[in-house]
């Protein structure tokens, strides 16, 4: 039975990979219309404030920009993991990159939420 | 082409390259000049061979960088009257141009390379179809050279990496219609230092001097666990 | 271990990408422009965080970022994002054993199935592409 909090460690590296895959997938579609939104405004006019904003507050667009959030850190952060572990090799290294990896993604998927929710909501 | 090549042969005692002038023909292979320099100029010099054909695997070297059989590649073929040998990379060097295969047959041990099955019912063999059987002939070709590990990119880092020479060999049991143990292997390969290290560099299948080509036998061995091949 | 003991080719003989071709120079870029992307990727999240200092924090990042070495960085973005996708999506497809040849009986003089022409088109395409995507950028940043 494997202890909860060695769950991502113990997790079968084909279930990663379909993960790995599956976030690449999902992202190129939604980047896709993320960029499009930019280039339909025309580049520099949708990157000032009040239209940036409104983005932030249309709550599907906000809905995909915290997808995309998602799938990048989850894609990048196991990226970056699948280079380190095969950089150097060793029990306690290896346990130290899976774990900083997934800290890292959280950090990351908890402080770009944090910037959608709060501009979402007009906590500006 | 001259009658003459300049052979650099790396020293494992000196780490330097020591140089030998060796008279060729355009059928001389590497391992003639190798062994020239061996019996003529320096007893000294380690090397590892055998059948001379390129089917006992054990003349594996980088030839002017480039993982080969010594036995396998002419002088002919190579361009310049310099021929530069080294150990094969990622293998740890006994001497001179002898290295080390632990890890190579332990890896290749641990995919159980052979046959799981119940002895048939009648006295007759296992059947196979001809189209069974050239779904894994091919990767029957393997001669344990190592020129496969020696020229991957993952192994140039990973020492855990199971390497292509062992995962080609899994997917030639798992691809075999006879064996039991497709489950069994899928589950050791696996791994963290297993088949998803592989990132499809292809530089084993362009070194194989068997035709072997590892690179497709693990892509096929992926889709099996993909739930892309059956 | 270390690499001397092992005779590890060690990060050199990773990158190395002349000795075995195109598909080895796009394993080579692949990890590249991954890596470089998760840098802008951090970078960009950090970035959009100052719309939560208003307009003012808003407006004093857009004139840090609207400079001509800003740009450059955006257009090498934009190229490493096209040849990561288009690449990503052939070596994905390979994975899954799509695309890399059948097995067979090999004749000499030896030619790997998995090394096929569809492969090396692919990858030439994704690294023109990615240049086509750069000059776009290039118009779009630059106003050209």
């Amino acid at each position: 039975m494997v202890q909860p909090y060695c769950l991502v460690y113990e997790m079968r590296e084909s279930h990663i990979m379909k993960i790995h895959y599956g976030t690449a997938l999902a992202a190129v579609g939604l980047v896709a219309v993320h960029i499009l939104m930019r280039m339909a405004d025309g580049y520099h006019e949708s990157l000032e404030f009040a239209n940036v904003l409104a983005n932030y507050q249309f709550i599907p667009y906000a809905g995909l920009l915290e997808i995309i959030l998602i799938l990048l850190s989850i894609h990048g952060f196991n990226g970056l993991r699948v280079i380190l572990l095969e950089l150097h090799q060793g029990r306690s290294y290896e346990k130290a990159v899976s774990y900083g990896c997934v800290a890292g993604m959280v950090a990351l998927i908890a402080y770009g939420s944090r910037t959608i929710v709060m501009a979402n909501m007009g906590m500006i | 082409m001259s009658d003459t090549v300049k052979l650099r042969i790396r020293r494992s005692a000196t780490d330097d390259f020591d140089e030998f002038t060796i008279p060729v023909q355009k059928w001389t292979t590497i391992l003639e000049c190798i062994l020239y320099a061996k019996y003529k100029i320096d007893h000294s010099i380690a090397v590892r061979y055998s059948c001379r054909q390129a089917t006992c695997g054990s003349c594996g070297m980088k030839i002017n960088g480039k993982p080969s059989l010594a036995c396998f590649t002419k002088v002919s073929e190579i361009d310049g009257d310099t021929i530069t040998v080294e150990p094969m990379a990622n293998f740890p060097v006994i001497r001179d141009l002898a290295v080390k295969f632990d890890r190579l047959f332990k890896n290749h041990r641990d995919i159980i390379p052979y046959m799981n099955n119940d002895p048939p019912d009648s006295s007759r063999m296992h059947l196979q179809s001809p189209e069974e059987l050239d779904r894994f002939i091919q990767f029957a070709n393997c001669i344990k050279c190592g020129l496969c590990n020696s020229a991957c990119p993952t192994m140039a880092t990973d020492t855990s990496f199971t390497g292509p020479q062992a995962l080609a060999q899994a997917y030639r049991y798992v691809a075999d219609s006879r064996d039991k143990d497709k489950d069994k292997r899928l589950r050791i390969i696996d791994d963290s230092h297993g088949i998803w290290r592989c990132h499809f560099a292809g530089s084993c299948s362009q070194v194989c001097p068997k035709g072997v080509d590892p690179a497709m036998g693990i892509q096929l061995l992926r889709g099996y666990m993909l739930g892309l091949n059956d | 271990m270390d690499s001397k003991k092992n005779n590890r080719e060690g990060i050199g003989g990773m990158a190395n990408p002349g000795r075995y071709g195109i598909e080895r120079v796009a394993y080579w870029l692949m990890r590249l422009s991954g890596l470089g992307l998760l840098v802008y990727f951090i970078a960009h999240i950090y970035e959009t965080s100052s719309i939560l200092r208003g307009e003012v924090g808003w407006n004093e990042l857009m004139a840090m970022t609207d400079t001509p070495e800003f740009h450059i960085v955006l257009i090498i973005v934009i190229g490493m994002c096209v040849f990561h996708t288009v690449n990503g999506i052939r070596v994905m497809l390979g994975h899954g054993g799509i695309g890399v040849g059948r097995p067979t009986r090999p004749d000499y003089p030896y030619e790997p199935a998995s090394q096929n022409m569809r492969h090396k088109i692919t990858i030439y395409s994704a690294i023109v592409l990615a240049a086509v995507a750069m000059i776009y950028g290039s118009t779009v940043l630059f106003g050209v």
